[in-house]
Formats: C-alpha cells, sequence, structure tokens
C-alpha cells in the first residue's frame, strides 16, 4: 500500500446498498428484454427470418432506454445512495449458505451497462446492414441478444458466483458468434481456440470464487469486498492472482492473448461488439470490481501491472506488422486493453482511468471496427491492406468516420483517447517512472500502426483487385458509425468535463489525485510529441512511400510480428505438443496394456476350451468308459473317506 | 441262504452288463446290457432291504423300474430313427455329435 498512502485518497468502501423500488425494480428488463429475444429467435426458428433482425434491436435498443432511465434516477440520487440493488430470487440454498439472483446498480455497473446497450444497439442496427446478404440473419442476431444479455449479467451480479454464470456466457456466446460461419474451417478451428483458452482463464475465476468462500464464507460482493481487510495478504495475493488469470482469458492479456487474433474469423459486427462494449472489457470490469482485494494486496498489483505493460507493448508491436486489416485493429485492442489492465493495477490512482479509457476506447475502437467492415463491404470482403489505398475519394463518410476514430486513438486533442489515455500514462508515471516510459513508448507505437493502416488504407494510390468496386455502404451502416465517431470526438471531453467521470466513479472504485515530479502540460506535451513522431513516422513510411502489393520478407521483428510474437508457436510447443504426445501414449496404452489384459485372458480362456472340446470324440462307448470311471472314482472316494 | 449270495449275484449281473456296454456295437444289445445294469442294482437294493428289515430298498427298486421303463420308450424310439435314416443300429457309426 506504500505508494499510495497520504495526500488526498479515498479508498472505495463499499457503499450500503438500498434495495431496488420504484424506477429502479424495472432492473431485471436489462439483461431480460435481450434474452428474450434471444431466446424468441432461437426457438421461433424460420418463422422469424422476416423480422427476427429487427426484433434483436428492438430487445437490444430496450435495455438501453431501461439503462438511461435507471442512469437518470441514479444522478438524481446523492452520490452515497447511488447502489441499488433488486433481490430476484434464491439461486442457491445450502444450509446457512445462501446465494441470492441479485442485480446491484451502481456508478460502476451503470457505467458498463450504458456501454454495452449503447454501443451494443448500434452494433445491432449496423448489422442489419452489414449481414442483410447472410440467409442466417436471424440466427445472428439471436446470439447477439444472448452476448449483449450474458455481458448485462456480468457486470450486474451482485456476488460472484452470478457473475461467473455472466461470464460463462459471454465465453459462449463468443464462441457462437465466432464460429459463425462455421463452415469455415478457420472459423470453427478459431472458436473453439477462444473457448478453450477462456476456458483457462475460467479456472481462474473459479480458484478465485473457492478461495473467497474459504476465507470469507461469502462470494456476495458485500460479504466479500466490505470484510477485505480481515483476511490476510497471503490469502488476498492468491484470490488477486486467480482473478488476474481470469482476467487475462477474458481480456485478451498475455499469457492467454492468443485467441483475439483468430477471433477475427468472425463477422465484422463480432468483432467490434467483442472489441468494445462486451467480452474483453470483463477483465478490466473484474478487477475494478475487486479493488477492495487488490489494494490489499500488492504484489497481486504488481502482477496485474506487468501484465498490462506485456500486453500493451506486445499488441502494439503485432499491431504494427499486419496486413489483415481487423488483425490490425485487434492488436491494437490487446495493446489498449493493456492499458485498462496497467491503470487497474496501479490501484485508487488508476481505476477511474482505466474505466474512463475502457469507455471512450468502446467508443472509438467500435467506429474503427464497424468502419473496417464498411471497407469491406466495399472491397468484396477483401482484408489485405496491400490491396486497399486511396479509399478516401470513393468512401467518404467511413473515410472522416474513420479519422475520428484514429485521432482518438492517438489521444490527439479533443478527441476522446486523448483525456482518458493521458490520464492513464500521468497515473503510470505517478507510481513508477518505468511503467510511465513503458505506457508513453506504448502511444508511440500506437501511433506508429494506426497512421500505418489509415495510409494504406485510405490514402497513397489505389492497389485494388481488378474485381472490386469500392463504394459507400448503406445508411443503415453509415449512421451507427457516424453516432460512434460523434462519440468518438466528443465523449472524452464530456466525460473528463469538470472532472466528472472521477467524481461519478470514486464512491465505487475510491480515487487519488496522481502526483508527479513535472508539471501535467509538460508531460503532455511530451506524449504529444512521442505520438507525433510515431504517426510522423507511419506516414513517411506508408503514405509518401508506395506500397508492395505482396508483403517484402521483412526483418525479424516484423516476421516475429506476423506470427503473433509466436505466442501460438509458444502454446503448440509448451502444451498442444506434449498433449498429443500424452493423449497419444494414453491411445497406446489402453489399447495394448488395458485392452491387451482383458483380450489376452478372453484368449487364454478361449485356447484352453478349444483344447478340451477334443475330448469330445462323438465315439458313444468311450463315454460309457469314462462315466463308469468316473462312478468307480466315486465308489472309491466315498470308501476312502469311509475307511 | 446268505444274503450275501445276493450281492455276488448282483455284482457280477452288473459287471456283465458294463463289460457288455463297453465292448458291443449293436444299440439294441447295449440297451439289453443297460437293462441288466439296472436289474441289477435292483436285486441289490431289494436284498439290502432284506438285511436291513425296512422298505427303503424295495420302494427304490420300484423307482428304478419306472425309470427303467420310461428309458426303454425314449431310448428304443431314438434307435428305431436312427436305424431307419442310417441302416445301421451301431452305436460306433453314430458319432456326428462331437467337437
Amino acid at each position: 500500500m506504500s505508494p499510495f498512502s497520504g495526500g488526498l485518497a479515498t479508498v472505495a468502501e463499499v457503499a450500503t446498498a438500498t434495495e431496488a423500488s420504484g424506477l429502479f425494480t424495472l432492473t431485471w428488463l436489462l439483461v431480460g428484454l435481450p434474452l428474450l429475444g434471444a431466446a424468441v429467435l432461437l426457438l421461433g426458428g424460420r418463422r422469424t427470418d422476416r423480422w427476427g433482425h429487427w426484433l434483436g434491436v428492438a430487445m437490444s435498443g430496450g435495455s438501453f432506454v431501461v439503462a438511461a432511465l435507471l442512469f437518470f434516477g441514479l444522478l438524481g440520487r446523492a452520490a452515497e445512495e447511488r447502489t441499488v440493488t433488486q433481490h430476484l430470487f434464491d439461486w442457491i440454498a445450502v444450509g446457512t449458505f445462501t446465494v441470492p439472483f441479485d442485480l446491484r446498480v451502481d456508478q460502476l455497473s451503470m457505467t458498463f451497462v450504458l456501454l454495452i446497450t449503447g454501443v451494443g444497439t448500434l452494433i445491432h442496427i449496423y448489422s442489419v446492414g452489414y449481414m442483410s446478404h447472410d440467409h442466417d440473419r436471424r440466427r445472428f442476431f439471436a446470439y447477439l441478444n444472448l452476448f449483449v444479455a450474458s455481458m448485462l449479467l456480468l457486470v450486474l451480479a451482485n456476488n460472484y458466483l452470478l457473475l461467473y454464470v455472466g461470464w460463462e456466457g459471454v465465453g459462449l456466446a463468443s464462441y457462437l458468434l465466432i464460429g459463425f460461419w462455421f463452415v469455415k474451417d478457420s472459423a470453427a478451428v478459431a472458436s473453439k481456440k477462444a473457448f478453450v483458452v477462456n476456458r483457462v482463464g475460467d479456472v481462474g475465476l473459479s480458484i478465485a470464487v473457492m478461495l473467497m468462500f474459504v476465507t470469507f464464507g461469502s462470494v456476495a460482493f458485500d460479504g466479500v469486498l466490505t470484510n477485505a481487510a480481515s483476511a490476510s495478504e497471503s490469502q488476498l495475493t492468491w484470490i488477486g492472482l486467480a482473478l488476474l488469470l481470469a482476467a487475462c482469458g477474458k481480456s485478451a492479456q498475455f499469457p492467454l492473448q492468443s485467441w483475439l487474433l483468430d477471433a477475427m474469423e468472425g463477422p465484422t459486427p463480432v468483432s467490434a461488439l467483442i472489441h468494445a462494449a462486451t467480452m474483453v472489457t470483463a477483465g478490466v470490469y473484474l478487477i475494478a470490481r475487486s479493488n477492495a482485494i487488490f489494494d490489499a494486496a500488492p504484489t497481486a498489483q504488481t502482477a496485474v501491472v506487468i501484465i498490462g505493460a506485456i500486453t500493451l507493448l506486445m499488441g502494439a508491436v503485432i499491431g504494427c506488422a499486419k496486413d489483415d486489416i481487423k488483425k490490425a485493429l485487434a492488436g491494437s485492442t490487446m495493446s489498449q486493453i493493456g492499458y485498462m489492465i496497467l491503470a487497474a493495477g496501479l490501484g485508487p490512482v488508476g481505476y477511474v482511468f482505466a474505466i474512463f479509457h475502457l469507455v471512450t476506447h468502446g467508443f472509438f475502437k467500435a467506429t474503427m471496427f464497424l468502419g473496417a467492415g464498411s471497407v469491406m463491404h466495399g472491397m468484396n470482403d477483401n482484408v489485405n491492406m496491400r490491396r486497399y489505398g486511396g479509399l478516401r475519394a470513393v468512401m467518404v463518410v467511413t473515410w472522416i468516420t474513420f479519422m475520428a476514430g484514429y485521432f482518438a486513438i492517438l489521444g490527439i486533442p479533443p478527441f476522446a483517447g486523448f483525456f482518458s489515455k493521458d490520464k492513464i500514462i500521468e497515473a503510470a508515471f505517478s507510481v513508477n517512472t518505468l511503467t510511465g516510459l513503458v505506457t508513453l513508448l506504448g502511444a508511440g507505437i500506437t501511433a506508429f500502426y494506426m497512421t500505418r493502416l489509415v495510409a494504406m488504407t485510405f490514402f497513397g494510390k489505389a492497389r485494388w483487385e481488378d474485381d472490386a468496386h469500392p463504394h459507400e455502404s448503406p445508411g443503415i451502416m453509415t449512421g451507427p458509425i457516424a453516432v460512434l465517431a460523434f462519440l468518438s470526438t466528443v465523449g472524452g471531453f464530456a466525460l473528463a468535463y469538470g472532472n466528472g467521470i472521477e467524481h461519478w466513479l470514486e464512491p465505487v472504485l475510491g480515487f487519488k489525485e496522481p502526483v508527479i515530479g513535472i508539471p501535467v502540460p509538460a508531460l503532455t506535451a511530451i506524449t504529444l510529441a512521442v505520438v507525433l513522431v510515431g504517426a510522423a513516422l507511419g506516414w513517411v513510411l506508408y503514405a509518401r512511400r508506395s506500397v508492395p502489393v505482396v508483403a517484402p520478407a521483412g526483418n525479424l521483428l516484423t516476421r516475429a510480428a506476423r506470427a503473433d510474437l509466436y505466442g501460438d508457436a509458444f502454446n503448440e510447443a509448451v502444451f498442444m505438443r506434449p498433449g498429443q504426445y500424452l493423449t497419444r501414449w494414453l491411445v497406446w496404452f489402453d489399447n495394448r496394456v488395458v485392452d491387451g489384459v482383458v483380450n489376452g485372458t478372453a484368449a487364454t480362456i478361449g485356447g484352453l476350451s478349444g483344447r478340451a472340446r477334443r475330448l469330445q470324440t462323438g465315439f458313444t462307448r468311450s463315454y460309457a468308459l469314462s462315466m463308469l470311471g468316473g462312478a468307480a472314482l466315486v465308489v472309491f472316494a466315498l470308501v476312502l473317506v469311509r475307511l | 441262504m446268505n444274503p450275501s449270495n445276493y450281492l455276488y449275484l448282483s455284482a457280477i449281473l452288473f459287471s456283465i452288463g458294463a463289460v457288455g456296454v463297453l465292448v458291443r456295437r449293436n444299440a439294441i444289445v447295449l440297451f439289453m446290457c443297460v437293462e441288466l445294469m439296472l436289474n441289477a442294482s435292483n436285486l441289490a437294493f431289494v436284498s439290502f432291504a432284506r438285511v436291513h428289515g425296512n422298505l427303503d430298498g424295495q420302494v427304490i427298486a420300484f423307482f428304478v423300474m419306472v425309470v427303467a421303463a420310461a428309458e426303454v420308450v425314449v431310448g428304443l424310439a431314438i434307435i428305431m430313427t436312427i436305424f431307419r435314416t442310417r441302416r445301421s443300429a451301431s452305436v460306433d457309426e453314430a458319432n456326428l455329435l462331437k467337437y
């Protein structure tokens, strides 16, 4: 705790919750509406094909309306009364241990709910256009609704066990959506990979829940987080590390990052949903929600920061080398989530900014992913940026909106990312200079790869394939992008205005103003300078020079980054191959040794009885002789016994 | 008369029957030898009943007679059938039922 002590620190206290009444009795509708949509679309089958997608949009939109109502309801209350729980029913009751099915609305979950339902609804609307040629559009919307419902359950749960249900639901929905085009082998493999890697993280969460139960005798937020001080530091460290493992799985952090890049096999709106609104943000939520545990376990916090820093740089480096526009954006997501995880590991100076960056990232990453989808829509689903170029002339709306997302991720004022990312860098420098330098370097690399992406796609000479006829996407797709681009532009300023987001989240997460050695404007200037250097480098290399259509061999680092920094190779060598050898050996053992004993016994008995069979000669008088001999033996034995 | 003489006779008859079963091939003769063995044992039962002064042996002799009669009914029918199909009553030739 020492780095954070002193000053005007406020540590989060679990506010006393009030039971839902009035407006807040609608809370269950947040999860219920999308879940109903998914159920109707999945059970309704082909009958719902014609209007199914509009039902999906309506359910997600309805959830957003409820969220907005509840948000204004919360705003109308005093800061310390903004925690509302709704008891739906008792889920598990074993002796004295009960797990209620409770939803919890507070500042943190409300922030997530608004992001999930808001961005989620925009992605739903966009998907109506994007998937219009797909004959299975209804199934797609059913899964989208399921995804949103699971994520909402995850952030609204009032105990870790219920959170786990949402956590698994998110994993399932992502599996279904990544493998939506399951007839494609690569998509089927990618969905399986995402599921398996996520399962590794899920083990972490289940261990954490069990440890909580052992330590605190409860799995509820109120029971665990308020009593965190009563546990020893080592207990909390183990719980924190298990939670970190869980966060690594869902948020694609090192060493469980490998599924995210392959997850691009799903339709583009899915990537936008996974990266902006749901799924990868779950890990950040988990750590932020468990802030009381991490605050009391400095070792676990350090681990969180290290994981965040590694992933931040890994994602950025991978993003620099990918020619697939979606994979470059996926690398960028890894990197940005790394920023959030790092910030969440910094303690009270960072939690608020982690969530702030998560929200702005949701805006600009959704803008860019949907923009990338729009580009692909016009380019016959080609994802190779080396075959793009000069698209700004033919896709004006997509280009302008994409540039809003671009400036936002770079952190150019006044775009959204400037406010959140700058704060994270500031917080990182306030704790540790090395951490600060990593975030600064990450910002520079981010500027480089994003400039490369934008230059290769929208600027330079056209390198289109012969049959490509790029065109602007229909209004139903560009509309949601425009809204998101608007949010990417002003969202950061709006949330940061008057330190609004700090005051809003402080009661749940705690807050401490970062203190750094140099004036804040100086740090901002340094950050901007690093960003501009990165951007200029990208511009010189990829806009001023012509981009070859076939990727050049590249240096060692480029080749490594193209291979995802050998993450897959490592997993294959360390886990997959030994696993395969083990199973092969087990199959051999089963076939030869286990079956060998069984079959050997059968063969021995069969062989012996084959011999014994020869005694049946069919010669009647020999039977008579043996009967006589047997009878004589019996008599002899009787006489012997009698004697 | 000494009852052991009956037993000797019974043993001789039983042995003749047993040897007959083992050495003869004709099924009818075989059958007659079996009857000889059964009746030898009947003689032994009755003798023992006399020696012990109770009726157990005599009762069992009746049972044996009943079994022998039933056996003759079934056995002769089988032998008739075998003879009709194979034109021979030799037990050595009826050796199809084997391993």
